[in-house]
């Protein structure tokens, strides 16, 4: 085993060839009974990435991740790690590690031992597991806690403990499954500014599993969406935010207005889509093979701009911007931004989130209030519905 | 806090009845076991001279010892197949019939003893075995197992199993991932299971008198078999040094499986 302990010092020799991705999946399927929990995926992870599988519950990206740890194994497909198929291996026998959901830690073993547990498994000489092992405690901030038992910690200190434990070995990719779930809200936003800091430095590879969209947005350079065992999208956060390729991953990733019609009138690099709640739309072009039959477009709330009198006019462009008449029907404000839902004139509801950037509220509107609801035309995503 | 901690009259009434219907004949025997007297029932004074004739009785002396090596080897095998059982029924693949084989384990709980020691009788009989030690010995490997199978199985099903995955994760085969990391989590269980399967044996006359043979007898038979021709005071020696042997084990199982149960505490998921 000892052999396929990476040797590598911060992920750089014991990669394949550039342009090789790290990790290939090929179609891979995994049916429990009856119940295909994944369904055929195919995905490519580049060396040095930080990706996430992002999906509802149930939606199979655990059991994608159990795949690749060695949990289970695939049905149908192929698992390629630098090349090598390792589908059927035993999860020993795979330059892989963990972090699992709640951490897992040995509770007969001290933060140390629990360090060093993969390291003596490796037959690593016993100094260079004792200062791989202080190496690892300094770089999650663990000084002082070594002897400690797991149930002695706190809970961002037991993470910390599973995260050093699953970089001990340096694995060529480390596979973490809803890292941050168990910390609570101010600790997960910092926890996960140091995991991003760590991967940069290690240049590692960390797959991510996690339902929280705001987490992956924030940590993970691309995305894979799950749905049904499939996935749906593998973009870049952005991407995945501002061109969502379906409905249903439009309304997954943050809030969106979403308005269903049909193609009426092309004109150069516009299309005219009549909605029945929010009348004629002017959109852009949208993305090929989509344009025919029943469409949905789709504006995030932060797209749509308010004010007292139709759009603020931007020179020669006023004819392209959609304006839409309404009357304020509820408000909700966060802090930072406020959300306005505007009853429109033409049936529907759509929401606009404008950022509170003046202290006091002269520009908030209140309730009952007739304003304009506006956005570009580019700001407009169509979708087939 | 100091509420809750003060009982009611009722409650101290009930209890003392309660522990008194409990202990009363217990202790009844253990004080008479000091009678100087050689009537049981009459009161002659402080003596230790019951136990002297009991550790000067050799027929007596050699039922204990038999006792004694069929309670340590009976609860040793007993615990040896009671976990490998509650690993395979708690961590290996389901198996069809795996219902019924954990039903079947649990069985000889609630089976009659008397049943259970016909029955193997008759095997050994069948088999042609020399009744003596070694029939006694697996007849209460039989009993005891299931008893410690339940201990083990339990111990067992409130682990996490992410710690084995996590052990193979780091570089453990399933075998080594079970010594490593199962294995010392689950050992407090182990414990108190070889020590319940101990005192069970020790105290067990039916099974015994059903597979035991001649010139073999364990104690309990030997005290029966005394008893029958009437109660002689070393009776109630006897019987004071097995109740104090078995509160021993009683006191150190039951420490154990509360050092069991506080570990289980923090292994548990967050």
């Amino acid at each position: 085993m000892t052999d396929e302990l990476p040797k590598i010092d911060a992920g750089g020799d014991a990669l394949p060839a550039a342009g090789q991705p790290l990790l290939r999946i090929e179609g891979v399927a995994k049916t429990f009974g009856t119940f295909r929990a994944v369904d055929g995926v195919s995905l490519d992870i580049k060396a040095g990435e930080f990706f996430a599988l992002l999906g509802p519950s149930g939606c199979g990206k655990t059991t994608l991740l159990r795949m690749l740890a060695g949990f289970e194994a695939p049905d149908e497909g192929r698992i390629l790690l630098g090349g090598r198929d390792i589908a059927q291996a035993l999860p020993h026998e795979r330059p892989i590690n963990m972090m699992f959901q709640n951490y897992a830690l040995f509770p007969h073993l001290s933060v140390r031992d629990n360090i060093a547990f993969g390291l003596k498994r490796a037959g690593m000489a016993r100094g260079d597991i004792a200062t791989r092992v202080a190496e690892m405690i300094a770089l999650v901030k663990l000084e002082g806690l070594e002897k400690r038992k797991p149930d002695q910690l706190s809970g961002g200190q037991r993470q910390r403990v599973a995260l050093a434990r699953a970089l001990a070995r340096r694995p060529q990719l480390l596979l973490l499954d809803e890292p941050l779930a168990a910390l609570d809200k101010k600790l997960r936003e910092s926890t996960q500014g140091e995991l991003m800091e760590l991967q940069r430095r290690l240049g590692m590879t960390f797959i991510i599993v996690t339902h929280d969209q705001e987490e992956a947005m924030t940590m993970a350079s691309r995305i894979g969406v799950m749905k049904a065992g499939k996935l749906a999208q593998v973009a870049s956060p952005r991407e995945l935010y501002e061109a969502p390729r379906s409905r249903w991953i439009a309304e997954f990733v943050g809030d969106i207005n979403l308005f269903d019609g049909e193609s009426k009138l092309r004109d150069g690099h516009r299309l005219i889509i009549g909605t029945r709640d929010a009348g004629a739309l002017v959109v852009a072009e949208p993305r090929e093979g989509v344009g025919a039959g029943k469409l949905a477009v789709a504006i995030r709330p932060e797209k749509v701009k308010l004010s007292r009198r139709g759009p603020v006019s931007v020179a020669g462009r006023e004819t392209a911007i959609n304006s839409l008449d309404g009357v304020v029907a509820d408000i909700c404000y966060l802090g930072g931004t406020t959300t306005y839902k505007v009853k429109l004139d033409a049936g529907g509801i759509v929401q606009a989130s404008v950022p509170n950037s003046a202290r006091l509220d002269v520009d908030a509107y209140s309730l009952n209030q007739h304003v304009v609801a506006w956005f570009t035309p580019d700001d407009c995503v169509v979708l087939q519905s | 806090m100091r509420k809750v901690s003060r009982l009611s009259r009722f409650n101290i009434a009930s209890l003392a009845l309660g522990l008194a219907f409990l202990y009363l004949p217990i202790l009844i025997l253990v004080i008479y076991s000091f009678n100087a007297s050689r009537l049981v029932t009459v009161w002659g004074g402080w003596s230790l001279r019951w136990y002297h004739e009991f550790f000067n009785d050799r027929a007596m002396i050699e039922a204990a010892w038999m006792s004694l090596r069929v309670a340590v080897s009976s609860a040793t095998i007993a615990t040896l197949l009671g976990t490998l059982a509650a690993v395979t029924l708690s961590r290996g693949e389901r198996f069809r019939g795996r219902t019924l084989f954990s039903g079947m384990l649990y069985a000889p709980l609630v089976m009659p003893e008397v049943i259970t020691g016909l029955s193997l009788l008759l095997l050994f009989v069948a088999l042609n075995a020399e009744r003596g030690f070694w029939t006694v010995t697996i007849a209460h490997t039989t009993l005891t197992m299931c008893f410690v199978a339940v201990v083990v199985q339990s111990r067992l099903g409130s682990l996490d199993r992410s710690l084995e995955e996590a052990a193979m994760d780091l570089g453990c085969n399933p075998v080594r991932a079970f010594v490593a990391v199962t294995l010392p989590l689950i050992a407090p269980a182990i414990v108190a299971g070889w020590m319940l399967a101990f005192t069970l044996s020790l105290d067990d006359l039916v099974i015994a008198s059903f597979t035991t043979g001649p010139g073999s007898a364990t104690l309990p038979i030997r005290i029966y078999s005394e008893v029958r021709l009437g109660v002689k005071p070393e009776i109630n020696a006897i019987c004071t040094l097995v109740i104090a042997l078995i509160a021993v084990v009683i006191v150190i199982a039951s420490l154990a499986s509360k050092l069991s149960s506080s570990q289980g505490e923090s292994a548990a998921p967050l």
